[in-house]
């Protein structure tokens, strides 16, 4: 599907936002580059910083395409980055020892230009995804982007009441990292604790804000240690110990180990999030559900949003709607 | 003559128009503060500590007691404790011995650290009405888990190692048979268990009326040795090497023969009235590869059914050694900062030797997560945990746990008069009289510390709670929640936060 229905539900909750900031990923964007990395760099003065990024990504590999992100003049943005997209083939003989070389290098590569370079803010990375996001209303960040031109067969959209980091383009969501996209209502309050624990294993948290450690926690969970993403959202999200206390043995002896294993993953504070990778989508609340969630189903798709309006303007006739409990994640897959 | 008697530390004051003359100042003073003679009481201030025994067992509130009545002509280097040192020293020449923590004024990091609370973007969490999780598993944490996949479900393959499972993130830290009472032992035993967690036996064997409480008692192994058996291995929920004490790091003890009695003695396995001795290293760990193979033989020796500890005092490269201590296999890492109490050590040590726990935890937790180690190795923190916000405020800064001992002995009376050393604890801790250890009855003192774990578990939650925390793995290491008051920035570097307002 193209964006033009994500456009008009994402609008219709611009009460549940302030102007300062929306976005959309769409996964299948580039069905031309399907096998290269789409990396996305907002830069603040491309003469300045797109040299080093150039000399970065060859140092590791291969531009296949190149390009500026096409914009539309839009009065209520104002343009202060300059959105590019590289189509990016890593050479996997450079990261040796690796399961997963391409993707160590790309993750090499988004955090050593966004630690290093100056200028220079890599947004995505993931293959046949794009990203588009700005500050601005919800509206107005489609239009600018046109992404009604796009489509693809997850949709991602968010629109954000920013309280840290206002007017910051690189703080608008979807938050991506390599095939993961995030999106996220909320405010983390373990925060300092997850971004520890993450930093430990090679990740460094650039944009100012609790929800890129979402993308990072999934890479790790799920990509690096092979958690299903159930099990990786039970990671984050975890039964309480009572509940777990009263769970079989074979139950309870898992539930423990995830607890033990990932304590320091565990997010805390009202969260409602989804994330997407290639193959489909996941949302989930925190614990105790301080975030509304609901769920909708039409046919083979899946909603999941902040509120059933947004759900029904995309899809009047809906088979079943749904709210999930706190913490139990809601699993779309695409279908083969 | 030359150097004369010094003024007197405090002077006792007897209001005859309240005082009934029943004696029990007499009664109480261990110290012979106190004579009854024809119908007066008659004070000898000068042998007073300040224990203050009397003023709690005075019907009357008759007795007043004040510190320094006498003024020295005051200086701002040559303090009256730096002149009395002197003239102690110059007629004994012997090391001064002094009791309990670190005297010295150095600012208190806790004490300038501030806690967050959550509001409008996020709620706080109302502890009455939410779970609230303080559970803690102390032990190895598996790096990453291991799963099979079996068709549609991923079956779990890691195992777990050994962990003890606290209810509450406060344990009582060691303090041995010998330094402390029997019935104090006992009644910190009544109070753990009840608490759903943990105490230290110590570096003193454990007493055959403390095995009902062993599922809640960690076995200490120090550099003396004393009372370690199989036996004692086998009983204790853990096994804690004691390497170094905050109060004293780098030296052994020494527990003076006159408190060994019949009892002590064969809980230490040592001749009675010999004086007991720890070394000041282990003389079987002289690098940390023998550190290692102490971890393994004890491990080896319980069948790898128990976590086995590491305590060592906070140091300057504490950061370092607790690295290596997590390669060691031990499961968890004691740092016992330059605050925390003893029975006795050399004043020059307790006062000058060692780093505040604060600084300790942090450089610890930073050093093994640049090192992905942090799973490996619990971190418990001791050593001046005075409440429930220093509990919180070490936990942010990456502790799991901690161990309190000074006030765990102050819930059951003590009154942190620093004279354990002389064996005549009037409250019945530090002592092994039988008349002054009859003093402390385990059914009340041990309430008493159950009470205090109790109130500082609830003030905990309700603190996790306006943070928008409702489990304790969120605030652990969590720095984010702390701010630095007045704290040099060098000091916010080592503990990683921010300033207020920042």
């Amino acid at each position: 599907m193209d964006g033009t229905k994500i456009r008009s539900a994402l609008s219709m909750m611009d009460e549940r936002g302030s102007g300062e900031g929306a976005g959309y990923a769409v996964y299948g964007a580039f069905p031309e580059f399907a096998d290269y990395y789409a990396i996305h760099v907002f830069f603040d003065a491309v003469h300045e910083s797109k040299a080093a990024v150039d000399r970065e990504l060859g140092n590791w590999g291969t531009v296949v395409h190149e390009e500026e992100i096409p914009t539309y003049e839009n009065r209520n943005i104002r343009k202060v980055h300059t959105p590019w997209r590289y189509f990016f083939k890593p050479d996997p003989s450079l990261m040796p020892r690796s399961e997963t070389p391409e993707d160590d290098i790309v993750m090499h590569l988004v955090m050593k230009i966004n630690t290093t370079i100056p200028g220079a803010l890599v947004y995505a990375s993931g293959k046949n995804v794009g990203i588009f996001k700005a500050a601005g209303w919800p509206e107005d960040v489609a239009d600018f982007y046109r992404i009604q031109d796009y489509s693809g067969y997850i949709w991602l959209a968010h629109n954000r009441y920013p309280t840290n980091t206002p007017g910051w383009w690189g703080g608008a969501h979807p938050f991506n990292l390599l095939g993961w996209s995030v999106v996220h209502n909320g405010e983390i309050t373990s925060y300092g604790t997850n971004r520890r624990f993450i930093e430990s294993y090679g990740y460094r948290c650039t944009m100012y804000t609790d929800t890129e450690v979402v993308a990072y926690l999934f890479d790790l969970l799920v990509r690096r240690h092979g958690l299903r993403p159930e099990m990786a959202v039970k990671a984050l999200a975890p039964p309480f110990w009572d509940d777990i206390d009263r769970m079989d043995a074979k139950e309870r002896t898992l539930y423990k180990a995830v607890r033990l294993a990932y304590g320091s993953a565990m997010m805390n504070g009202p969260f409602a999030i989804v994330v997407a990778q290639r193959d489909g989508i996941v949302g989930f609340t925190d614990r105790i559900k301080l975030r509304p969630l609901v769920c909708g189903i039409a046919g083979s798709r899946l909603y999941i949003s902040s509120e059933e309006a947004a759900i029904r303007t995309m899809e009047p006739g809906l088979d079943e709607v749904f709210m999930p409990r706190a913490g139990e994640p809601v699993v779309g897959r695409l279908g083969k | 003559m030359t150097i004369g008697s010094v003024p007197v530390r405090f002077r006792i004051v007897v209001d005859d128009s309240r005082c009934m003359l029943c004696g029990r100042c007499v009664e109480n003073c261990p110290y012979d503060v106190f004579k009854k003679e024809n119908d007066t009481i008659h004070v000898n201030s000068r042998k007073c500590v300040a224990c203050h025994r009397c003023i709690a067992m005075c019907p009357r509130d008759a007795i007043s007691i004040r510190e320094r009545p006498v003024d020295y002509r005051s200086h701002p280097v040559w303090t009256e404790e730096a002149r009395e040192s002197i003239y102690n020293q110059a007629r004994t020449g012997k090391i001064i011995l002094a009791g309990m923590g670190n005297a010295k004024p150095y600012p208190i990091i806790f004490d300038s650290l501030v806690l967050d609370a959550c509001q409008v973007t996020n709620p706080s969490i109302d502890p009455l009405r939410e779970p609230m999780e303080l559970r803690t598993y102390i032990g190895k944490k598996p790096g990453r888990l291991e799963f099979r996949d079996d068709g549609d479900c991923q079956t779990l393959v890691t195992n777990l190692a050994p962990n003890l499972e606290l209810a509450t993130p406060i344990m009582v830290g060691h303090m041995s048979y010998g330094a402390i009472s029997l019935n104090a032992q006992k009644s910190i035993a009544m109070a753990v268990r009840e608490s759903g967690t943990f105490m230290g036996t110590g570096e003193g064997g454990l007493h055959p009326s403390l095995y009902p409480y062993q599922d809640h008692m960690i076995v200490q192994v120090a550099s003396g040795r004393f009372g370690v058996d199989i036996n004692y291995l086998e009983r204790g929920a853990a096994i804690e090497i004691k390497i170094g004490q905050g109060a004293k790091p780098g030296i052994g003890g020494h527990l003076p023969g006159e408190k060994v009695c019949e009892d002590v003695s064969s809980t230490r396995m040592i001749p009675l009235g010999s004086d007991a001795i720890s070394p000041a290293p282990h003389h079987d760990i002289y690098s940390i590869e023998d550190l290692k193979q102490l971890v393994r033989s004890l491990k080896e020796a319980t069948e790898w059914k128990k976590p086995v500890f590491v305590k060592i005092a906070a140091v300057h490269n504490s950061a370092a050694i607790a690295a290596g201590i997590a390669r060691s296999s031990a499961d968890a890492v004691v740092i016992d900062g330059f605050r925390g109490g003893t029975g006795a050590a050399p004043r020059v040590f307790r006062d000058h030797v060692g780093i505040p726990i604060e600084a300790a935890v942090a450089s610890v937790d930073a050093k093994l997560r640049s090192q992905g180690i942090r799973n490996e190795v619990s971190i418990i923190a001791s050593g001046g945990i005075r409440e429930s916000a220093d509990v919180a405020k070490v936990i942010a800064l990456g502790a799991d746990a901690v161990y309190i001992g000074t006030a765990a002995l102050v819930a059951m009376g003590c009154r942190v008069c620093g004279t354990c050393y002389r064996g005549l604890c009037p409250w019945g801790i530090a002592t092994q009289r039988p008349d002054l250890v009859a003093r402390l009855d385990p059914a009340v003192a041990s309430r008493n510390v159950a009470n205090l774990i109790h109130a500082w578990t609830l003030e905990l939650s309700e603190l996790m709670g306006a943070a928008g925390i409702n489990s304790i793995e969120s605030l652990r290491g969590n720095r984010d929640r702390l701010r630095g008051y007045l704290l040099d920035e060098s000091i916010m570097r080592v503990l990683d936060i921010k300033p207020v307002g920042a």
